[in-house]
């Protein structure tokens, strides 16, 4: 008997993705009755549901960024939930602590709704697991083929060597505050970098958590209490203080920016960045394809980013693909 | 090539001077010859090297890529090489990356068939940066923000020469530059001066201050028009002739008529004009005959050059570098009785009685349509650089206009937080309304007090963004001071200003007094 279409269960619409047996959303871009949350970030983590199914890391984080939350249940990684029709279970998606992929049984058939996930290893939160499925839903921030990060140590490396070339210069470098900061921090130290690393007020809460979560990151004191300049000191900032009055402080400060995007010169230059270091917490092109793949999913929907140069890779390898071009996705914020 | 590469790449995203010139410093000196020599040659744009990279990268592409991909990767990067770069794929069987030198010597022995099959292995023995970095280093000109001038200084400071030094030898040296930087290491004699005509730096001027004007006793000063050109250097001997800007370029391509022409044995220091029956062209003619590889036939009727020298650093072999000014002003003088080639003459020295009489000429310059005047010491030997003391340069009073501050972007390096470039606008009407059009950019002028007054007005009224530019609300007047106003068919406003800077911040005035787009053009014949 043919399967019915994944349509008829699992709904994209203007509000996201609506699972009609489980009766909830995924990731809704307004206020729902019922949502699952992959993961904290403010485009996929939104306020004013009734209710709230996530990881434990997820619902703390959502706490600090929106205030009190509904209804919140907390649902740790690999436990099936039985939802009216549906099971849900969550598996880790690799992309920033607690961030998880959204497994979905339905009559024998499986879907993974895979938020944002990345393949290499990030020292402040657990691995993606590959979870074979009939549909996989996957971002495609990087879906070019131009986009392969490089290795993160090399990034760090060049982060240190040019604090030795220019030791007379603040090096102030653009993170988005949750997930990315946490990790080029612990990336840092584990280079053996062990001075202060200092922080823009805006970083302060999510660092605190990370660091509440067992994850060491050292001394990170508020730039804003240092004693002086700050000459040849690391200071982590939101990107939008890069270059800006609060950047006055520092001894002639030399802007970084910890993103995938730096991987295009176009892209540095605009943003008037000296040191672009390539740090992505998405997959980069030959991960998203060795995840699709490795899925052995017969049809895959694509929910934003350069979506149509992976529906055209996929479509070459016989793989069903379809854009569904969600609203309210922000991938330049990577 | 790693190391060239990684040069090249921190090159591009490093904005401050100094900090250029440390990079390229260590690069010299890590780097073994012969590669750093021919990385010099590609920074001052040297290479011995013709690569058709365009057509070489349709011909790889074609069949390395799917099209559709590569399409949209071009659209999303923006640029082909770029492209071309990030997209290429991993391969295993890659090899060690090749060396600069290995590719030169490889490319001196290609055909033109061979071309393709080179590019595709050494991209496969490379990295991103470096696949980026050798396409390029094939492209010619690697634009990476270092003039000829400044990757020749890096290397002078990395040996602890002086730049002039490596200018006096340079165009007698060529890649991969081994004699020269053995002599920098001192493991060799320094290289002989050439047979062919070598760039002399060139004696610059000071602006002339009030007190300098003050202090001056016009007796030991000589006095001359300054033109409105660019400054060049004739050297020539034994047959052969060079034409050098003032970074020491040789644009001798582009003035065929003067190579020609000026066949003696002399280095002589002079300004590029474009004359027409004894009369100085505006700047914007010679303009047409800059940066050109061919120069059609047309354009030598059209275009006519013409050098008007003054002063001598060389004749028949003789230094007169040490002579003092008038001496080698009487040399200059013979020395043009006896062959002053066509397309030249010389510039006037000119005889005044008074301060008084040499200041009411000087008033008269814009008048004129002249630039200004020079006010050589007398005494002076020819000395490299811009030395104090000796020339001034006395421009005409600048001409200014009231236009309403209509955009703001930041500026770099020390100003990277500061709102430091400015759009200034004049009134003009369209369809029966009063609305503003953009007249020229502004980035100096004000002093630091004023910049953080201008950088706070401009963010308390922002009313749009466009990338890194913010539009502001068209309140505040800027009084721009600049040198001319010329027509100009790149600008929508049909004109554009020499040299604008601001002068002062009209806080006071208010826009709609603003002058208009019509009292800008009445400048435009007045400024000559």
């Amino acid at each position: 008997m043919a399967s019915p279409p994944f349509e008829s269960w699992l709904r994209p619409g203007p509000s996201g993705l609506y699972c009609a047996p489980g009766d909830f959303f995924i990731d809704p871009a307004g206020p729902a009755p019922r949502a699952v949350i992959t993961h904290g970030h403010s485009d996929h983590a939104r306020a004013g549901h009734a209710a709230v199914l996530a990881t434990a890391e997820t619902l703390a984080i959502m706490r600090l960024r929106l205030g009190e939350l509904g209804q919140a249940q907390a649902l740790a990684y690999g436990e099936p939930l039985t939802v009216k029709d549906v099971t849900v279970t969550l598996v880790p998606a690799g992309h920033i602590l607690g961030s998880a992929q959204i497994v979905i049984d339905y009559r024998g058939q499986r879907a993974v709704i895979s938020g944002d996930y990345k393949r290499r290893a990030d020292p402040t939160c657990d691995p993606f697991e590959l979870v074979p499925c009939d549909l996989f839903v996957t971002e495609a921030t990087f879906g070019l083929p131009v986009y392969r990060h490089e290795p993160d140590w090399a990034e760090v490396q060049k982060l240190l060597a040019s604090l030795a070339d220019f030791p007379e210069r603040t090096h102030q470098i653009g993170v988005y505050g949750l997930g990315k900061c946490q990790r080029l921090i612990k990336l840092i130290r584990q280079a053996g970098y062990d001075r202060p690393i200092w922080l823009h007020g805006a970083l302060r809460s999510m660092t605190d958590y990370y660091v509440s979560r067992g994850i060491d990151l050292g001394d990170v004191p508020n730039a804003a209490d240092a004693p002086g300049k700050l000459a040849g000191e690391i200071v982590l900032s939101p990107p939008s203080a890069l270059g800006d009055r609060w950047s006055r402080r520092f001894a002639d400060p030399l802007s970084g920016f910890a993103s995938g995007w730096m991987r295009i010169r176009g892209r540095v230059r605009q943003r008037g960045v000296e040191l672009p270091l390539i740090i992505s917490d998405h997959c980069d092109w030959p991960e998203l394809i060795r995840t699709v793949t490795g899925t052995g999913a017969r049809e895959v929907w694509v929910t934003h980013g350069r979506e149509e140069a992976l529906v055209h890779e996929l479509s070459k390898r016989q793989i069903v693909a379809r854009a569904l071009r969600l609203v309210g996705r922000e991938d330049d914020a990577e | 090539m790693k190391a060239f590469s990684q040069l090249l790449d921190r090159l591009t995203y490093t904005p401050a001077r100094n900090a250029k010139l440390m990079l390229m410093r260590n690069y010299f000196l890590a780097t073994p010859d012969p590669d750093r020599g021919y990385a010099l040659a590609a920074l001052t744009n040297g290479l011995p090297i013709s690569f058709p990279l365009r057509r070489v990268l349709t011909e790889i592409g074609a069949s390395r890529f799917d099209p559709e991909l590569f399409r949209m990767s071009r659209d999303d990067v923006g640029d082909t090489a770029e492209t071309v770069a990030l997209i290429w794929p991993v391969t295993e069987a890659g090899g060690d990356a090749p060396r600069l030198s290995e590719i030169v010597a490889a490319l001196s022995k290609a055909g033109r068939g061979g071309h393709a099959a080179l590019l595709t292995q050494w991209l496969d023995r490379l990295d991103a940066t470096g696949r980026w970095a050798l396409l390029k280093f094939l492209g010619g000109a690697p634009r990476v923000g270092v003039s000829a001038r400044l990757a020749k200084q890096a290397v002078a400071d990395a040996f602890g020469k002086s730049v002039d030094d490596i200018e006096e030898l340079w165009h007698g040296v060529a890649p991969p530059y081994t004699e020269l930087f053995a002599w920098l290491e001192q493991k060799a004699g320094r290289p002989p001066l050439a047979a062919t005509p070598i760039f002399r730096p060139l004696m610059l001027a000071h602006p002339l201050e009030e007190a300098d004007w003050q202090a001056m006793n016009l007796d030991d000063f000589a006095a001359e028009w300054k033109w409105d050109g660019i400054r060049i250097q004739v050297a020539a001997k034994g047959g052969a002739t060079r034409l050098f800007s003032r970074t020491g370029d040789d644009i001798g391509q582009s003035f065929p008529e003067l190579v020609d022409q000026f066949k003696f044995d002399a280095v002589l220091d002079g300004e590029l004009l474009v004359v027409r029956n004894g009369e100085v062209a505006p700047f914007s003619d010679l303009q047409q005959r800059l940066n050109r590889k061919t120069v059609t036939r047309a354009m030598l009727t059209k275009y006519p050059v013409h050098v008007r020298f003054y002063d001598a650093l060389e004749i028949g072999g003789e230094d007169l570098r040490g002579l003092p000014f008038t001496d080698r002003r009487g040399r200059l003088e013979k020395w043009r009785r006896q062959f002053g080639p066509a397309h030249s003459d010389l510039s006037e020295v000119l005889s005044f009685a008074s301060k008084e009489e040499l200041k009411s000429r000087w008033e008269a310059t814009r008048e004129e349509g002249i630039e200004g005047l020079m006010l050589k010491r007398r005494t002076s030997p020819y000395l490299a650089g811009r030395p104090k003391g000796h020339w001034y340069k006395w421009k005409r009073a600048a001409l200014t206009a009231d236009c309403v501050l209509l955009y703001a972007q930041k500026g770099s390096g020390k100003r990277s937080s500061f709102y430091s470039d400015y759009t200034f606008g004049a009134w003009t009407e369209k369809d029966g309304q009063a609305v503003l059009v953009p007249v020229g950019k502004a980035y100096s002028g004000f002093t630091d007090e004023e910049l953080v007054q201008l950088d706070r007005f401009v963010r308390q009224n922002t009313i749009d963004r466009f990338g890194p530019v913010r539009s502001v609300t068209p309140k505040l007047v800027l009084e721009i001071a600049f040198d001319a106003i010329q027509p100009s068919t790149r600008h929508k406003s049909g004109i554009a200003m020499r040299f604008p800077r601001v002068s002062r911040i009209r806080w006071d005035k208010p826009a709609n007094e603003a002058d208009t787009l019509e009292t800008l053009k009445g400048l435009m014949s007045a400024a000559g």
